[in-house]
C-alpha cells in the first residue's frame, strides 16, 4: 500500500485484481496527483473488506477474480456507497459486458491489454466527471 | 475449430504483445498438435465453458516472461511473479476472444502450471491447435482446445424463458 502525503487531496484509490503483477503495474503507471492514498485487493471478497475500511473515492475493477468476481463486487460496493467511482479493468471483451457492469454503477470500462495513456486518460475522466 | 476461431486467438496473442510491450511479435503457422509436448516452463491454463468447452494455455520459459516484466516496470522477477503473469496472459488472450465469440464464452480464473504440461490436462477427446508465437528472441505457444456446446446453450436457454 503507498500512503503518500498531500494537504490539498486527500483521494484514496482502490486497486482490485487478482495479478498482482497488473496491480503493481496499474499504480506505477497512474500520474494522478490527486490520489494520495493506493490500496489494493486480490478479488471481490478482499475488496469488500477493504473498502469498508477505508471507504476509497475510486476503485478499479477487474472483473474475473476468485472468491468474488467483479461484477458482483460493484453491485456491493453500489450498495455501500452509491457515490463511489468505479472503472472497471477487465480482459472480458464483449459489449454486453460492459454494458451490465455500466447497469451494476460502473462509470468507465476499459479494456486489458490497455496503454499508459489510455490508463490515466478513464481515470481523469473519472475522477473529474461531475457527480 | 474454424479458421476464423483461430485467427480470433492469433490476432489475441500479436494485440497482447504490441500493446503491452510496444514490440510486435510473429506468429508461425498454427498446427494441430500431436504427442509431442509443446509446454515451457510455466504455462497459464483457462478453462472454457458455456457455449463452448475447451480450454486456451499460454505457455511460456522464464526469460520472455522477465522479459515482459521488466515491460510492465516490474523489478520483482521472481517465480511468483512469472507464475501470476503467464496466468494473466492466458486470462487476457481469452477473454479479449469474447468480443469474438459473445458473452456465453465463459472463462475460468487462470491455473497455473511449472514445468512440463502432463499430456493428461488436455483434453484428449480434443484437437488442439498450437500458435506459435516469437517475441524478441524468444518463443511461446498459445494452445486452444474448443468445441462448440449448443446443448448447454439450450439448457441455459431454456431455463432463462423458465
Amino acid at each position: 500500500m503507498t500512503d503518500g502525503t498531500s494537504e490539498t487531496s486527500l483521494l484514496k484509490l482502490l486497486i482490485v485484481d487478482d495479478s498482482s503483477v497488473v496491480r503493481r503495474s496499474i499504480e506505477r503507471q497512474l500520474k494522478m496527483p490527486k490520489i494520495s492514498t493506493i490500496l489494493q485487493a486480490a478479488n471481490g471478497r478482499e475488496a469488500i473488506e477493504m473498502f469498508l475500511e477505508h471507504r476509497p473515492d475510486f476503485v478499479t475493477m477487474d472483473i474475473t477474480m476468485p472468491e468474488m468476481d467483479g461484477l458482483t463486487c460493484v453491485s456491493k460496493i453500489m450498495a455501500i456507497q452509491p457515490e463511489t467511482r468505479i472503472m472497471v479493468i477487465s480482459a472480458l471483451g464483449d459489449a454486453e459486458t460492459a454494458i451490465e457492469a455500466v447497469e451494476r454503477g460502473a462509470n468507465e470500462y476499459v479494456f486489458k491489454p490497455f496503454s499508459e495513456s489510455e490508463l490515466n486518460q478513464a481515470l481523469r475522466n473519472l475522477i473529474e466527471a461531475p457527480q | 475449430m474454424t479458421d476464423d476461431e483461430i485467427q480470433v486467438f492469433i490476432e489475441g496473442a500479436l494485440h497482447y504483445f504490441e500493446r503491452v510491450t510496444g514490440t510486435a511479435a510473429a506468429v508461425d503457422a498454427p498446427y494441430l498438435k500431436g504427442d509431442e509436448s509443446v509446454a515451457l516452463e510455466y504455462t497459464g491454463v483457462i478453462g472454457i465453458s458455456g457455449r463452448h468447452r475447451g480450454a486456451v494455455y499460454f505457455t511460456a520459459a522464464s526469460e520472455p516472461l522477465i522479459g515482459l516484466l521488466q515491460t510492465f516496470g516490474e523489478t520483482d522477477h521472481g517465480t511468483p511473479n512469472q507464475a501470476d503473469l503467464v496466468g494473466e496472459i492466458a486470462n487476457t488472450i481469452a477473454g479479449n476472444a469474447r468480443k469474438f465469440f459473445g458473452s456465453e464464452f465463459l472463462i475460468s480464473v487462470p491455473i497455473v502450471l511449472r514445468g512440463q504440461l502432463d499430456e493428461i490436462t488436455l483434453p484428449r477427446h480434443m484437437k488442439t491447435v498450437v500458435i506459435p508465437i516469437q517475441w524478441r528472441t524468444w518463443r511461446c505457444y498459445l494452445l486452444v482446445s474448443l468445441h462448440k456446446n449448443p446443448g448447454l446453450l439450450d439448457e441455459v436457454l431454456h431455463r432463462r424463458r423458465g
